[in-house]
């Protein structure tokens, strides 16, 4: 039984805040903290609460640029159990965004 | 259950149709650039996926994903079209899943559009679906149901 690897994710998303977090993530790409303190209505700390736990489940992804952390969405992590439209919307919008990363460091 | 006698009154709901998802861009690099990124696997690897693809019409491929629970990150691929700097397409299976990703390159004023279509998802494979199904808010109360489901094949 893999059952308990499964859990973290439940856990993760069984909470309505963090779940409103991913889905945020999901729709509108990568997010600073703050930003999704001001949409979350709760307060900062609370907020990183969340995200700990998300990152935790391998639900969310960060990068730190400067003084702010920008998270975003792993929905590949919900393959298995999700929306295949919303997931692929969401994996390649993700993807594009790495693909045009990766053409500004490639050779002219 | 449903079968090959089909109800003249549902005839107007295209439930046969599979759903197709689009994912349109413009950017600041030439055709050729893109090109590139599309098809040599080492760069590919960087955006994309880990991948052993090679553009050649009839090859089977790879990408691989990280593993997650539930999911062992293999998707399975055969490449369709080769049409230097225009076209790409392969085949994208992983779960049941079985899909056509399709690549269109069009050369814009010091840029490049590209258009990527992934299509034959199918409405009626609840698979597709447990997402759709449940809603987001209902999802909970599915989900330790699917796994359930999903440990005991």
């Amino acid at each position: 039984m893999n059952r308990s690897h499964a859990n973290p994710v439940f856990r993760a998303l069984a909470d309505p805040t963090r779940r409103a977090i991913f889905e945020r993530l999901t729709r509108h790409g990568e997010q600073t903290v703050h930003a999704l303190t001001r949409y979350a209505g709760v307060s900062q700390p609370a907020v990183s609460k969340h995200l700990t736990v998300l990152r935790r489940a391998r639900l969310v992804g960060h990068r730190r640029a400067g003084r702010e952390t920008h998270y975003r969405a792993r929905p590949d992590a919900l393959a298995p159990m999700a929306d295949w439209l919303t997931l692929y919307g969401a994996f390649w919008r993700d993807r594009f965004d790495r693909l045009e990363t990766i053409l500004e460091r490639m050779d002219p | 259950m449903t079968d090959g006698s089909m109800s003249n009154a549902l005839k107007t709901e295209p439930a046969e149709t599979t759903r197709t998802v689009v994912i349109e861009r413009v950017f600041p690099h030439p055709p050729e650039k893109l090109w590139r990124a599309l098809t040599e696997s080492p760069l590919l690897a960087q955006w994309l996926m880990n991948n052993d693809f090679v553009p050649v019409v009839g090859r089977s491929f790879q990408f691989r994903a990280e593993p997650v629970p539930q999911w062992n990150g293999v998707i399975d691929c055969e490449v369709l079209v080769v049409d230097p700097l225009r076209q790409l397409s392969y085949t994208w299976g992983t779960m049941g899943l079985g899909t056509v990703v399709l690549w269109t390159l069009t050369p814009t004023d010091g840029g490049t559009h590209l258009r990527m279509e992934q299509s034959g998802f199918d409405p009626n494979r609840p698979a597709n679906y447990n997402g759709a199904k449940y809603g987001w808010q209902r999802f909970f109360d599915g989900l330790e149901r699917v796994l359930g489901e999903g440990n005991e094949r």
